[in-house]
């Protein structure tokens, strides 16, 4: 290796990066899966007064659930966290609920 | 059920993955931006991209680490952060005190010159030569990576190199002699 090399090498030291960015990261990954709860909370209200839709917000509520297995992977926080999973746990309750109810109604 | 323990285990891969290589987005979206507070913007947008492509990536990776893919899609919002902003990378990185971490304080006492040197000449070298020399000395990766990461072959990946340490060589040559 050339003595320039070597100074290269010395100069271009890695940069540690701050520990906030990690914390920065967890709150854009928290904001894209609420916005995508919140979507799909909209959507599915409106889906819901069309008997055709009833079936398909179950799988929708699953996929709000996947998104939001991200936030596990960087340790998003405990609070944050609570908040996110209640809200798609009453999601997917609510769509279970509402496609029983659907079922029931074609049964009759 | 199995597709949600599929899921999470994509997650897990990505956590491994952001874990291994924040530091490596990071020291790239450092040196090719010049300052802390656009590396981060990068290097959180590189990563927010990366998990959307994620799946994609790994499955046509057939294996291959995916420190590149990460490295070019950083080198591409790096391009594209310049284009919309009308902005030129910083000449003089904001905190030459971000080698004291990983320098002893008589290394820097003597080099601090000679370093700033060698920074500034990096900064002024054309875009490619400049994420070459900041891959192969802040990230070590090799000429394969460094092949993948800017979409060029193998073999004029070491010519892009060799010339880019060429004319860093003679910049700085330039520098240390008097003018006339």
């Amino acid at each position: 290796m050339s003595d320039l090399e070597q100074r290269l090498r010395f100069a271009l030291a890695p940069v540690e990066p701050p520990a906030r960015l990690t914390d920065r990261f967890e709150r854009a990954l928290t904001e894209i899966t609420d916005a995508a709860v919140e979507e799909l909370a909209d959507w599915e209200l409106r889906s819901m007064r069309d008997p055709r839709n009833w079936l398909r917000p179950v799988g929708a509520g699953v996929a709000a659930g996947l998104a939001g297995g991200a936030l596990v992977v960087v340790q998003a926080r405990q609070r944050q966290r609570r908040r996110s999973k209640g809200r798609r746990r009453a999601l997917v309750t609510g769509v279970r609920n509402a496609a029983q109810d659907a079922r029931g109604r074609l049964r009759r | 059920m199995a597709e949600l323990s599929g899921k999470a285990a994509l997650d897990q891969e990505f956590s491994d993955l952001y874990r291994r290589h924040l530091r490596d987005v990071y020291s790239y979206s450092y040196y090719r931006v010049g300052n802390h507070h656009d590396a981060e913007d990068l290097t959180e947008q590189t990563f927010l991209q990366a998990y959307r492509h994620f799946e994609r990536a790994q499955r046509e990776s057939d294996g291959r680490p995916l420190r590149p893919w990460l490295i070019r899609i950083a080198h591409n919002l790096a391009a594209n952060y310049y284009r919309d902003r009308s902005r030129r990378p910083q000449s003089n990185l904001e905190d030459a005190s971000i080698v004291s971490a990983t320098h002893d304080t008589e290394a820097l006492v003597e080099g601090r010159q000679e370093l700033e040197a060698i920074l500034g000449g990096v900064q002024r070298l054309p875009e490619d030569r400049r994420d070459a020399l900041i891959m192969r000395f802040a990230l070590e990766m090799d000429n394969r990576e460094i092949a993948r990461a800017l979409g060029r072959s193998e073999g004029a990946t070491k010519v892009l190199i060799h010339r880019a340490i060429r004319q860093l060589a003679q910049s700085l040559k330039d520098e240390d002699e008097p003018p006339g």
